[in-house]
């Protein structure tokens, strides 16, 4: 059992931070949904207080690494030129893509929206969580403040949806490859 | 601190929040579109060669982002805004971002 240097790293971006944050959405929605329908008499304790932010950092650390580790570690194996007269493209998986009509649009559409619109997700998070945790409860009562944070919380969520989606369809015709070689498990024979 | 007392907070931070982030999403979008219609500002936003233009849309809208949301808070900080009107702003900078990272709109708008 082998993996690449490059695969590893992609799937610690992809599968490693992109899916756990893309997970912690149903627990960030579900408990700003039990917030802001709790009524007026609910009280929240100071330890699902302390809860409630611990993960929402959680959430804002996880989103910036996922961001980072994409843009700076990433991507630039997916972008690398290959040296001229190469024609086994497997390894520059940009150039793969845009070689073939029937591809293409993988790139021009999916890669380029892709590596943008994820960076909104960190962005909209980090104010969500800034404003949960010095608002508390309260957050929820002001309507404007309430439509604020759970817009951005859906804008996030449909940015992390789109990146991942792209992601998993571009690793599938264009994985990126290379790097010096893991073994994980020597086989028998 | 009382859920009385945080019920008080004047809402300003909370609103130079909500639209920093709103300026940091448009910055991006804009910074974006941006390095994709000009050659010269696709050149000029490659801060890191190995990741290209995207290292200064996501670099300079960051620091846009942050120095929005600083001079704001600086500015509102202890008092009430009206935030119905922060939001619609900051609701079309979100749309800007998303529309504007968006390619087939970003070709449209470039006539392609």
């Amino acid at each position: 059992m082998e993996i690449t240097t490059h695969d590893l790293w992609t799937v610690v971006h992809g599968m490693g931070f992109g899916t756990l944050f893309m997970l912690a959405f149903s627990g960030a929605i579900g408990e700003f949904y039990h917030l802001s329908n709790g009524g007026a008499s609910f009280q929240q304790s100071q330890r699902d207080r302390t809860m409630l932010n611990l993960y929402l950092i959680a959430m804002v650390v996880i989103a910036w690494l996922t961001v980072f580790s994409g843009e700076y570690i990433v991507y630039p194996w997916y972008r690398a030129v290959p040296p001229a007269g190469t024609t086994d493209l497997s390894e520059y998986p940009r150039r793969l893509l845009l070689s073939s009509p029937r591809t293409s649009e993988w790139h021009n559409v999916g890669m380029e929206w892709k590596e943008h619109v994820a960076w909104l997700a960190p962005i909209a998070m980090t104010m969500v969580a800034y404003v949960t945790m010095k608002y508390g409860r309260t957050v929820m009562r002001p309507r404007g403040m309430r439509t604020a944070v759970l817009a951005f919380v859906v804008a996030a969520f449909f940015a992390t949806g789109v990146a991942g989606a792209f992601g998993a369809f571009l690793n599938k015709y264009a994985p990126v490859r290379g790097g010096s070689t893991i073994v994980l498990m020597e086989g028998e024979q | 601190m009382s859920m009385s007392q945080t019920s008080e907070l004047p809402n300003g931070s909370g609103a130079a929040a909500i639209l920093g982030a709103g300026i940091g999403c448009g910055a991006l979008g804009i910074l974006a579109f941006w390095g994709d219609a000009s050659e010269s500002m696709g050149k000029a936003l490659n801060i890191y060669n190995p990741s290209g233009t995207l290292s200064g849309v996501t670099t300079f809208a960051i620091i846009i982002w942050l120095v929005a949301w600083f001079a704001l808070d600086r500015m509102w900080r202890g008092k009430t805004v009206e935030i119905m009107k922060v939001n619609v702003v900051a609701f079309a900078l979100l749309a800007v971002g998303f529309l504007l990272t968006f390619p087939p709109f970003m070709d449209l708008l470039q006539g392609k």
